[in-house]
């Protein structure tokens, strides 16, 4: 059996209208409310199938970041996630941080624990890189099933099946792999008051980057955050002849 | 005793789950009261259990609808076809329609 590894983001929660800052330097972060990325919560859910039907022996929480992370992971916890590990970035380092460190943390950290699967989400709703269950497969040089809608485990073979343009695609994987979870491959349970408390009482290992021999730097510099473009109110036409004229008019006929 | 504890426990999970309800937490919170306090007097622990019942029917249907309302958000931020569900369900209501 597998000791099963999620990576849990913090982000803007998806209900947040995002503002972007006057400075145009990002979003608005600051008294607003976070919560764990809706694909990651996905990916605890399988993780934690998994573990209740006995095909994993732990599942380890994982997340990068601030203070605040804390209560992502705690929400891991209450879901049903055995321990959690926190990365811990000042928060002044963590615009620095993206996939590329997140996945050679989570690289270091599957060694360390000697985890036999790693489950991500596809991708992160405030940054939707889409990048970390790729490069970490990549780092660990382990089979990866990116944008999973089922996962199928009989002794060391995985079954996925992958959400493609166009249709479904399964690959077969030998473990130890990394997965992405893509919207359909569960429904997660949601965190009750009860199991939150309980949560309080696991284990959290702090860790800080440098423990895991990842330095934070970045060769990417954001050079501007803005709007998308706002879009023109339409108008409404009497009949076909108006349309027409309306359509010349703008000599898109 | 024990009643009372089941009751408080029904209601310290709704005003949980209430602060995430789209109308905000305090729509919530004030009708969820309203209720409560209105049924303060009643005695009959049968009544009193199938009250609990019906609060707990209120919680999964909480769960049920952040749930969907989060998956749909998703799928139309990032999912421009519909499902076959999708499909079936817009054609039963055509139908219906005709």
């Amino acid at each position: 059996m597998a000791r099963v590894l999620v990576g849990v983001k913090r982000v803007v929660d998806y209900a947040v209208k995002i503002r972007v800052k006057p400075d145009k330097s990002g979003v608005v972060t600051d008294g607003v409310k976070h919560s764990m990325n809706p694909f990651d919560e996905i990916a605890v859910e399988e993780a934690i199938r998994l573990k209740e039907k006995k095909f994993a022996s732990e599942v380890v929480a994982v997340t990068c970041g601030p203070t605040q992370n804390q209560e992502t992971l705690r929400t891991a916890l209450a879901m049903g996630a055995d321990r959690g590990i926190h990365v811990e970035i000042p928060a002044a380092d963590y615009p620095k941080v993206g996939p590329l460190h997140v996945s050679k943390i989570l690289a270091k950290l599957a060694q360390k624990e000697e985890a036999g699967l790693i489950i991500v989400g596809k991708q992160a709703i405030d940054d939707d890189c889409n990048q970390t269950a790729q490069m970490t497969a990549s780092f660990l040089d382990w089979p990866q099933g990116t944008f999973a809608s089922e996962l199928k485990l009989e002794g060391d073979k995985l079954t996925v099946v992958r959400e493609i343009d166009g249709g479904l695609e399964t690959i077969e994987l030998k473990m130890p792999a990394v997965v992405s979870a893509d919207l359909r491959l569960n429904e997660p349970r949601y965190a009750t008051l009860p199991n939150i408390m309980k949560a309080k009482k696991k284990k959290v290992d702090k860790l800080s980057p440098s423990d895991l021999g990842v330095e934070i730097a970045t060769n990417i510099e954001v050079l501007e955050v803005s709007d998308p473009p706002v879009r023109d109110a339409g108008m409404k036409v009497e009949n076909t002849e108006e349309l027409i004229s309306k359509l010349k008019e703008a000599g898109l006929v | 005793m024990e009643l009372r504890r089941s009751v408080k426990q029904l209601y310290k999970t709704l005003i949980f789950m209430g602060r995430e309800y789209p109308k905000g937490g305090k729509y919530f919170r004030d009708r969820c009261h309203a209720v409560f306090v209105k049924n303060k007097d009643i005695d009959d622990p049968d009544k009193i259990k199938q009250m609990i019942a019906q609060g707990e029917y209120v919680v999964k249907e909480l769960e049920a609808l952040y749930r969907l309302k989060k998956y749909r958000t998703l799928r139309k931020r990032y999912y421009d076809t519909e499902t076959f569900e999708e499909t079936i369900i817009k054609n039963i209501r055509k139908f219906d329609a005709e």
